[in-house]
């Protein structure tokens, strides 16, 4: 993997002529987590979109640009709400999807180590119908980091999970992505009080930013600064527009 | 518990059939009943045992023809199935190619296929070819279809995430969209597999000196009506067959589909 650039992502976009959000600004940390948090039908998930090169159905009118000046679309990997999991393939064949996309030969021992860190050894061979959702979403993050880009943006990629599994993710994927310039939307204040080094909350009313405690992450789910952290951002979330 | 879905399948197989056949039993007993009640003519219509006769007494002759009908429908379907499959992905890769292609498609369709008979009589001769190529006109397009549907409707989630991976479309193609739409291009087949042998037959009707269709022709002309009877049905066996054999397939290939 290459140095994890920053993001800058400045602009407004529209549905049809109607606004979906005003001019924002919003600026992701080089190998840091940042989480943008709001309600549905805010836009986080188009900003997300935007900055991955993906059909967004709204015209865009700013700038997504990276701290170094490269290219950003070309290195992302990105992960959903929907596992994605294709299931005709076993969790294995997966996990390598891109590479065979590429037409490039898989690297196997990446895979095999992918695998086993995200605690999947026992199930490389299974498909999609015989994996838990938790294991489903596991298979998806090896998938992620399986492409070894320094950009990963993440789309509410834990929130079907019951909350045992949820939190067992958290962990998981803040050990197996450190150093990597990460964007995670979310509609859980929660998973932001745990995992963000910077939190945005995106609302009708624009974009605000969030001071999250300064502990490391994953943050522990009982630490006071974490619950207050997830109260202040409840609070916030729950202000009405200005 | 593991398998417990399966092992009750197994045990209600015996069950699922039990309704066709009572059906099939009932229905005879009804043809029977309307013969007995009626007098009717035997040649007008003859009973299900007097059929049963006649097919035992033909099973030669019904056994030979039954073999050319099923190699016209055979090849046919095998050529229909191919170019379907051939023209689906093709229209699938190329925007420019399903707007320039896509009508006329359609607008085939609108033809009576049953029309273009006697010219590919004309064309192919008496032999198998003016019956294979009748069976491959009926099943190319709901095979073209039902797979060009399925190939165009590959859930946004994977195109997304294709993307992000910087696949090129011929892989995402081969890799995703295809083994995607492999239900939708299954029960394509399951349609042809019920329209073929209707296009070998109707083949067989306008020319032929063989096959079941021919059968029929010869045996309604000499009012031989139980062994046209006989024909017809051993007809709908073999189609019920060759749906059920597709299906099986079909199941087998699309099990970890979609």
């Amino acid at each position: 993997m290459t140095h994890s650039p920053g993001i800058f992502f400045e602009g407004q976009a529209s549905i049809s002529g109607a606004p979906l959000f005003a001019r924002l600004r919003l600026e992701i940390t080089a190998g840091a987590w940042t989480c943008l948090l709001g309600g549905s039908g805010v836009g986080k998930s188009t900003i997300l979109r935007l900055i991955a090169g993906l059909e967004t159905g709204a015209s865009f009118d700013g700038a997504i640009t990276a701290s170094d000046g490269q290219d950003v679309q070309s290195r992302v990997a990105y992960m959903a709400q929907d596992d994605l999991l294709l299931p005709w393939a076993t969790a294995a064949e997966n996990v390598a999807l891109g590479a065979r996309l590429r037409g490039q030969s898989p690297d196997t021992d990446r895979e095999t180590r992918l695998l086993d860190r995200s605690g999947l050894s026992e199930h490389a061979e299974k498909r999609k119908d015989q994996l838990s959702g938790g294991q489903r979403q596991r298979v998806a993050l090896a998938r992620t980091l399986m492409e070894d880009k320094p950009i990963i943006l993440l789309d509410e990629p834990f929130s079907a999970l019951d909350a045992k599994t949820r939190s067992e993710m958290h962990e998981l994927a803040a050990e197996l992505l450190p150093g990597r310039t990460v964007l995670m939307v979310t509609h859980d204040p929660a998973e932001a009080a745990r995992l963000g080094h910077s939190i945005a909350i995106l609302a009708p009313g624009g974009m605000e930013h969030f001071d999250p405690p300064s502990s490391e992450i994953p943050r522990p789910l009982d630490a006071i600064e974490t619950l207050q952290c997830q109260a202040d951002l409840m609070r916030t979330l729950r202000e009405p527009a200005a | 518990m593991p398998g417990g879905p399966d092992a009750n399948a197994k045990g209600t197989c015996g069950l699922k059939l039990l309704p066709p056949i009572a059906a099939l039993a009932f229905a005879l007993l009804i043809w029977q009943a309307v013969v007995s009640f009626t007098g009717v003519e035997r040649f007008i219509l003859p009973g299900p045992g007097l059929v049963a006769q006649t097919w035992w007494e033909n099973r030669a002759v019904i056994w030979e023809h039954t073999l050319i009908t099923a190699a016209e429908v055979l090849i046919g379907l095998a050529i229909g199935t191919a170019l379907g499959i051939v023209t689906a992905i093709q229209l699938a890769a190329s925007r420019f190619s399903r707007i320039l292609v896509q009508p006329v498609l359609v607008f085939t369709q609108a033809l009576p296929v049953f029309a273009l008979a006697p010219i590919l009589t004309l064309w192919f001769g008496f032999g198998l070819w003016s019956k294979i190529v009748m069976a491959v006109l009926i099943i190319y397009f709901p095979v073209a279809s039902s797979f060009l549907d399925g190939l165009l409707r590959t859930p946004a989630g994977y195109l997304d995430l294709a993307r992000t991976m910087q696949a090129s479309p011929a892989r995402v193609l081969w890799h995703i969209r295809i083994p995607a739409a492999l239900p939708s291009l299954a029960s394509g087949l399951r349609l042809a597999a019920v329209y073929a042998p209707i296009g070998a037959v109707i083949g067989e009707w306008v020319g032929a000196s063989k096959g079941l269709g021919y059968l029929m022709l010869l045996a309604n002309g000499r009012v031989k009506t139980d062994l046209m009877f006989a024909a017809m049905l051993t007809l709908g066996v073999f189609t019920v067959l060759l749906h059920l054999a597709i299906g099986y397939l079909s199941r087998r290939i699309g099990r970890h589909s979609l």
